[in-house]
């Protein structure tokens, strides 16, 4: 398996009134060439924040990297400058977004948005451009990979005239227009009905196979993530807590938030869902010391608050990061 | 009489109300540190604050902090007339003799007990209006109150208050009531627009279901929702208002000799230049510090607004 | 058990242009028929443009109907708010989708929950403030949260404010309109086993209406299935879960996440939607669903088809159980009252 993607100890944290929002904490992420990774955690997990700096997007004046490395194809992206960076960004990695009505300008024309991506990432090499293509030919085969009807008169059209579903595929078409080695798709049709969303999942899946591309997605839904990816990470307050294959990991869930969260989801099957996880999110300006679940863990101990719980391999590409499973898989 | 239908089980945990209202010191001074640490992030702003502050500390406290607080009014010393600044008089006197930095701080009396009286009555009213005609859009009430609002505001400003006031016998109250009448309609259309939308969230939808009184609605729901762009508008209106004023005082229509006004002393001054040119430009130099004190005032506001 | 609310013949369209022929109706409410009794708690799934929200908007009063009947305990409230009398607002209640909306960011939780308490005398007013502590402890906030404002708490708590305001006035009955959509899942795990509790305790009757079919497994007692406008499916829990009959039905569960093996082999085989779901303003004939249907057949493009009791409590609009029914049995073209 080669390592496309190696986020390494990343703390990121955000300036406020009263000192800095310490959300990411020590964050260990690997995406191997072809592999579809999926990302699950709750709201203020960290989990778009982590995507942001991959792609260096944090906001300047209030953001600030603390610690740590993001490795992608042999170069640290958090040394990287100007050219190098604009490289990776236009031709290495690309991001769709949660909301497709905000990710699209709404006063130019979808085919205006799709030249302009194009055209600024033109290379020889790695542009799908082949000799003689101009860029809308690129641009109407992009709409056509992804599944668009119609094509010509969309290039056309508005975004504010498309429905939720297409606006979200004329994303995704702006992302595979250059081949791209890795996609971060962030909550892809959270917002859309759940047959469409089905459609959008499914696209995503079969251009990642064709393209050999690999994925990063983003969801705060377990289901999604079991069907739609090959490994998954739990992510909870700025740290992982728990990877295995996808399999793997709803076969035998190990960390008490995986559990939590399990037995949490409604269940086709009925019979009630549990009354959630007690407790609330850490205070980022404050966090605990230790293992920043702990407050809310049933089954936390006097080691779990002295220091962050490194992740412990329980075999079978299962990690965890709780102290339960310290001395390689036994609790 | 208390109407309970169903039979409810209740199990109070805190029989002796161990909860405790934080004291308004507290919730007033923590506001107050949260709303400097935004504001003071634009440095051009805290300058326009400080400015604003030290103009109105100077115009109340005007006979106590100015040198010679005598020439405010009808006084001549023909000694000392049409004197270049110096040590004795900072900014000079004019040809009676009289200090104008004195003046000016006096004059400044008149300028912001102008703005302040033009925006305590011209703003509820523009509010008020602008609150119904934005919660009953599309009816008639809508209608009469916005194009009225719009003929108001066809007019420009400066030329309606000078036909106002030059029919009137020529005083600072007269302006007043002249700036006051067209200075409410772009309040009008300011909270309109807010009102309007506003009055299809849902928490005001949840207020009419459960049968709130439309004044109700009007003031305790939409109104706290509008107000943050009113303040800051009014901020920036101050600003505005003094140049009006200042407007009306240069053509003669405002204070009277001998009260000291802005705009009547840069008039004064101006057929003296270039001789006694300390005579207009402190004076006109004192407006637009003035102005842009408040207008860096009102950006500011308007940027912490926006950032959230 | 009587039936609270009874909807006959519900029809609500707006108006949304003009053409030569006359105005342009967009069918958000489509002749719908259904009872829901005390106690119970009703669900009602659909996609965007089902119409379910705006079923749930007209019996509170937000729009009038354009045809059709509504009684609430026997009491008629085919109108909207203005006319209506002023027990009505307080016996039902709304928890909307968005807490950050449908509470005033301007105004303290205790300004929140002492309207309703004000406006229909709940208690008297001297103990109006212990009224209040008692509500937030029923949702399981505390006390002094009765001073904070709303943007400074999050998004379950919001929730959880404005579930302690619909409880505020003492209602029977409460529309819950896709109430924990924006939330995390072990939040809505843990508000989903509040509303139940609540329900037990108040003996509340719950409208409750979500996208979410999982949701509405662990929700409901009996299920309504909408598209464009129409019910297309309505049986018990168990029954709309277990053996889906309608091909809408079928589809969506056949699309949705799971998250075990045992919800898997729940589900029906799995159906490729094809297409975009039409505009409510564009309505095609013959059964609204036939773009979209993997089992359609010619009689579908030209017939509506009439909602059909299958099986006792077992309703469904399709026109393939049109011939369930033996002969000489005759096709019952609307939901009759018990």
């Amino acid at each position: 398996m080669d390592t496309l993607l190696d986020i390494q100890d990343l703390h990121v944290w955000y300036r406020v009134y009263g000192g800095y929002l310490k959300v990411l904490n020590g964050v260990n992420f690997t995406v191997n060439k072809g592999e579809r990774v999926g990302l699950v955690g709750e709201a203020g997990c960290g989990k778009t924040t982590t995507m942001k700096t991959i792609l260096r997007i944090l906001p300047d004046q209030v953001s600030k990297i603390a610690q740590g490395q993001i490795w992608f194809k042999g170069q640290d992206i958090l040394k990287m400058s100007g050219g190098a960076l604009q490289n990776v960004r236009s031709r290495g990695i690309a991001m769709i977004f949660q909301d497709p009505t905000s990710a699209l300008n709404p006063v130019f024309s979808v085919g205006e948005q799709l030249s302009d991506v194009i055209r600024y990432s033109l290379d020889s090499r790695t542009s799908r451009r082949k000799k003689g293509q101009t860029i809308k030919q690129v641009a109407m085969q992009a709409l056509k990979e992804v599944s668009m009807p119609d094509q010509e008169r969309i290039m056309g059209t508005y975004p504010i005239q498309l429905s939720g579903g297409m606006r979200q595929r004329v994303c995704i078409s702006m992302a595979i227009t250059t081949s791209r080695e890795l996609l971060i798709a962030d909550e892809p049709g959270t917002s859309l009905d759940v047959t469409i969303q089905d459609q959008i999942l499914r696209l995503l899946h079969e251009l990642v196979k064709q393209h050999n591309t690999s994925i990063i997605l983003i969801t705060h839904s377990l289901g999604v993530a079991r069907e739609m990816t090959d490994r998954i990470y739990v992510m909870y307050a700025g740290t992982m807590v728990e990877t295995a294959r996808a399999s793997e990991l709803f076969a035998n869930p190990l960390h008490p938030y995986t559990l939590g969260l399990l037995a949490s989801v409604p269940k086709l099957t009925g019979g009630g869902i549990a009354r959630g996880i007690p407790g609330r999110l850490p205070d980022y300006l404050n966090p605990p010391a230790g293992c920043r679940f702990s407050p809310r863990c049933t089954r936390s101990m006097p080691v779990c608050e002295l220091s962050p719980p490194p992740f412990f391999d329980v075999g079978n590409e299962h990690k965890v990061g709780c102290y339960l499973f310290q001395g390689n898989g036994h609790e | 009489m208390p109407t309970v239908n169903q039979d409810q089980k209740i199990q109070s945990s805190t029989p002796n109300n161990q909860y405790r209202k934080p004291s308004t010191r507290v919730i007033l001074a923590e506001n107050l540190r949260k709303f400097w640490y935004k504001f003071s992030r634009n440095k051009l702003s805290v300058i326009g604050l400080v400015v604003v502050l030290l103009v109105i500390l100077a115009a109340i406290l005007a006979p106590w902090v100015t040198p010679y607080p005598q020439h405010a009014s009808a006084y001549v010393d023909f000694d000392n007339a049409s004197q270049a600044p110096s040590s004795r008089f900072l900014m000079g006197t004019d040809i009676f003799g009289r200090d104008i930095l004195t003046r000016i701080v006096f004059a400044f009396q008149g300028a912001l007990w102008m703005a302040f009286l033009v925006l305590i009555i011209s703003v509820p009213i523009g509010v008020l209006l602008g609150l119904i005609a934005g919660y009953y859009k599309n009816t008639w009430i809508d209608t009469l109150i916005m194009r009225i609002t719009d003929i108001f505001l066809a007019i420009p400003p400066l030329i309606l208050a000078l036909a106002i006031a030059s029919v009137l016998t020529p005083n600072l109250t007269n302006a007043m009531i002249a700036v006051t009448v067209m200075w409410w309609p772009w309040y009008t259309r300011l909270v309109y627009g807010m009102a309007s939308s506003l009055r299809n969230e849902y928490f005001v939808i949840a207020a009419e279901l459960t049968g709130a009184s439309k004044a109700h609605i009007l003031f305790r729901e939409i109104l706290p929702n509008c107000l943050s762009p009113v303040f800051t508008k009014m901020a920036l209106d101050v600003g505005w208002v003094i140049l009006i004023g200042a407007s009306l005082s240069f053509v003669g229509l405002g204070e009277q000799p001998p009260t000291p006004a802005l705009g009547q002393m840069v008039s004064d001054g101006a057929r003296y230049m270039p001789d006694l040119w300390w005579y207009t430009v402190f004076p006109a130099l004192a407006i637009i510090v003035v102005i842009l004190g408040f207008n860096l005032t009102g950006d500011g506001l308007r940027d912490m607004l926006e950032q959230r | 058990m009587n039936d609270i609310l009874q909807i006959k013949n519900l029809k609500k369209y707006f108006i949304v242009g003009k053409k030569k022929e006359g105005p342009i109706y967009l069918r958000a409410v489509d002749n719908v028929n259904l009872e829901i009794r005390e106690v119970e708690t009703f669900g009602l799934v659909g996609e965007s443009g089902s119409g379910k929200s705006t079923i749930a908007y007209t019996v509170m009063g937000m729009y009038k109907p354009t045809a059709g009947e509504m009684l609430f305990k026997g009491e008629n409230i085919a109108m909207d708010i203005s006319k209506r009398p002023h027990h009505l607002k307080k016996e039902l209640q709304i928890v909307f989708q968005d807490p950050g909306s449908s509470l005033n960011p301007r105004r303290s939780i205790r300004q929140i929950l002492e309207l309703p308490l004000r406006l229909h005398n709940v208690v008297p007013a001297n103990q109006i403030e212990d009224k209040i502590v008692e509500l937030l402890e029923k949702v399981e906030l505390p006390p002094d949260y009765m001073y904070k404002s709303t943007p400074s708490i999050g998004g379950g708590e919001k929730q959880m404010v404005a579930i302690a305001r619909a409880l505020a006035a003492s209602p029977s009955f409460i529309v819950l309109d896709e109430p924990t959509s924006a939330l995390d899942v072990s939040v809505q795990a843990k508000i989903i086993n509040k509303l139940l509790d609540l329900q037990q305790e108040l003996n509340l009757t719950y409208l409750f209406i979500t996208h979410d079919l999982s949701l509405m497994r662990n929700m409901a007692s009996r299920v309504a299935i909408m598209y464009l406008g129409r019910i297309c499916e309505l049986a018990t829990a168990k029954e709309f879960f277990e053996e889906p009959l309608h091909p809408y039905t079928r589809m969506l569960l056949s699309s949705i996440p799971t998250v075990s093996v045992e919800e898997d082999l729940m589900k029906p085989k799995k159906v490729i939607s094809t297409g975009e779901i039409p505009s409510p303003v564009d309505i095609p004939p013959g059964c609204s669903f036939h773009s979209r249907c993997p089992e359609k057949e010619s009689r579908c493009l030209k017939d509506d088809p009439e909602m059909v009791e299958v099986k006792p409590g077992h309703w469904v609009r399709c026109h393939q159980f049109a011939y369930q029914l033996s002969a000489g049995e005759q096709p019952v073209p609307s939901l009759e009252m018990r």
